[in-house]
């Protein structure tokens, strides 16, 4: 078994600015209030991947899932400790960011796909498959400005959920389009899975982290709460206990 | 662990990109698209469509052109000692250089706010959003540069070597410095959207602190040697090569032209700053790094 994430006592801090304009932490300084505080989104936290492996990371709002999401796609660098990714990390975040709203589908779709780090060979080799995924029909060639909100976004999951990642993240954002995308989604996530994909995966859905996954990690307060299988992680988040079917946010039931 | 199953895989690494400007070269397939839809989506929706970047810059022309020289008679009568042969020729080169400068700094320095919905997502050369604003910048003198040459060909310019090397020394002049200040001012303007209205103040002064609307002899004359400071403007210094290329070659005395009008020492001094401008980018490349790191969660 290989490693494909490599996390050790990583730290990632922000800070938090109380007041923003010289007038503001002037006044703040002379009352003796605090103008800025230091706090510890993910703190101490260490685990590893290996290839092959789909982990969910839950945890309630603030516990830090998506900073931790940041450090390994590489968007923030941890204050302490290493964060150490094998090949492409790719997947679904941000899908859809940077479309030029007065460029056509198909522009934006080469745009993005580059965006996401795919070359000019991968794009082209692709370009039909990501075409057919987002089932746009002619809108393709129309201005995404004109398209609707569900259209825009089966652009952007369509291009990102084709980009090829030796480790493929997910943060929540699963719950776009109509029931038949969403089913195409699924399908498509449990092939990349069935592909030896490592995945890691960040919900709050249990449903869908039961169905994706094969280990849950759950935060608190960015600490690393239970490292494990899947059952116990929801059990310990006490999400099990009232599972009436609202979370089809997601891969969810279907 | 034994290495055996990891051989062909690609190594275990930090997922954050770290090595700035060699990075956006490094991904300049990204870089093209990127420029070319900016590019692109600028005229999107006209009627007139790529005209228009013809269009606006030949009025800003006539405007110019119409206040300076017609109306306050800038340009003067021939045999007058204040006469500047072909003065909207002087006008509208120094304008092209002013325009990219003025557009790499002030868009280049909006470029980290105005991408914050990739930056904060997703990990990739944020030296890239500088970088493609003053490369689009630099696509946008394209017309500009067009209408000149053929304005100067009509009055009678015929390219000479030395002056095509000015011209280009004084874009690669104006690149290399707008790249280093957008540098050092998009990442300070994250931190401080204070910095983005210095900018915009700066860049008014950049109309009028080069040898545009006014020949460098003026400058000379009003200020004697003090004028040796105004030649400590980079700026000023990149529109002089360029008004060596485009400007002199189109009067009647090339020669006599620039020995008047442009300062000796003309091509060191804009090998110095070009100089001191590869300097500055440097500077500013480890000002960047520095500051980046904090980028994602200031924005």
């Amino acid at each position: 078994m290989s490693r494909y994430i490599e996390v050790e006592n990583a730290t990632k801090s922000f800070t938090m600015q109380y007041h923003r304009s010289i007038k503001q932490q002037l006044v703040a300084r002379m009352r003796g209030q605090k103008t800025h505080d230091r706090f510890n989104a993910v703190e101490d936290v260490s685990f590893t991947v290996d290839s092959g492996e789909s982990v969910g990371v839950m945890g309630l709002n603030g516990s830090g899932k998506s900073t931790l999401l940041k450090l390994i796609s590489g968007v923030m660098r941890p204050e302490s400790g290493t964060v150490l990714t094998r090949g492409r990390v790719a997947g679904l975040i941000a899908t859809g960011a940077g479309f030029q709203p007065q460029l056509n589908g198909r522009e934006n779709l080469w745009l993005n796909a580059a965006i996401l780090g795919m070359s000019e060979a991968e794009t082209r080799r692709k370009f039909d498959e990501i075409v057919a995924f987002a089932d746009i029909g002619k809108f393709l060639d129309t201005p995404v400005i004109y398209y609707s909100s569900g259209m825009k976004a089966r652009l952007g999951f369509a291009v990102a959920i084709n980009v090829d990642a030796d480790v493929f993240i997910a943060d929540e954002a699963l719950a776009v389009g109509d029931r038949p995308f969403k089913r195409k989604c699924k399908a498509r996530m449990r092939e990349i899975r069935q592909n030896g994909t490592t995945i890691f995966f960040v919900s709050h859905a249990p449903s869908a982290v039961r169905q994706l996954c094969d280990r849950v990690l759950v935060l608190e307060k960015g600490r690393l709460g239970f490292d494990g299988p899947v059952d116990e992680g929801i059990h310990y988040l006490h999400y099990d206990d009232a599972e009436d079917g609202d979370d089809d946010e997601g891969l969810g039931d279907d | 662990m034994s290495s055996s199953p990891e051989a062909g895989l690609p190594p275990l690494q930090s997922p954050s990109s770290n090595s700035g400007l060699l990075e956006v070269f490094r991904r300049r397939y990204l870089l093209r698209l990127l420029v070319r839809s900016t590019v692109d989506a600028r005229y999107q929706g006209t009627f007139l469509g790529w005209f228009w970047s013809y269009l606006q810059p030949f009025v800003r022309f006539l405007l110019f052109y119409f206040i300076f020289q017609v109306m306050i008679g800038r340009g003067g009568v021939p045999g007058s000692p204040r006469y500047v042969e072909n003065f909207a020729i002087h006008l509208f080169a120094g304008m092209v250089l002013v325009h990219f400068f003025t557009e790499t700094f002030n868009g280049g320095t909006r470029s980290l706010v105005s991408n914050r919905s990739l930056i904060v997502k997703l990990s990739m050369p944020r030296e890239l959003f500088p970088v493609a604003h003053m490369l689009v910048a630099l696509w946008h003198t394209g017309p500009m540069v067009v209408i000149l040459t053929i304005a100067t060909l009509i009055l009678g310019w015929s390219p000479d070597p030395v002056g095509l090397a000015a011209g280009l020394l004084g874009f690669l002049l104006i690149g290399v410095l707008g790249l280093a200040l957008a540098l050092i001012f998009s990442v300070a303007n994250v931190f401080f959207r204070d910095f983005g209205k210095v900018v915009q103040t700066l860049t008014q002064f950049v109309t009028f602190s080069v040898p545009m609307i006014y020949p460098y002899t003026f400058v000379e004359q009003r200020f004697g040697a003090a004028a040796d400071y105004y030649l400590l403007n980079p700026v000023a210094v990149a529109v002089l090569l360029i008004q060596r290329c485009f400007w002199t070659g189109s009067t009647s005395d090339p020669a006599e032209t620039a020995a008047t009008h442009l300062p000796p020492n003309l091509f060191p001094l804009g090998g110095i700053m070009l100089a001191v401008s590869l300097v500055l980018l440097v500077l500013a490349q480890i000002w960047f790094t520095k500051l980046e790191r904090r980028v994602p969660e200031r924005l």
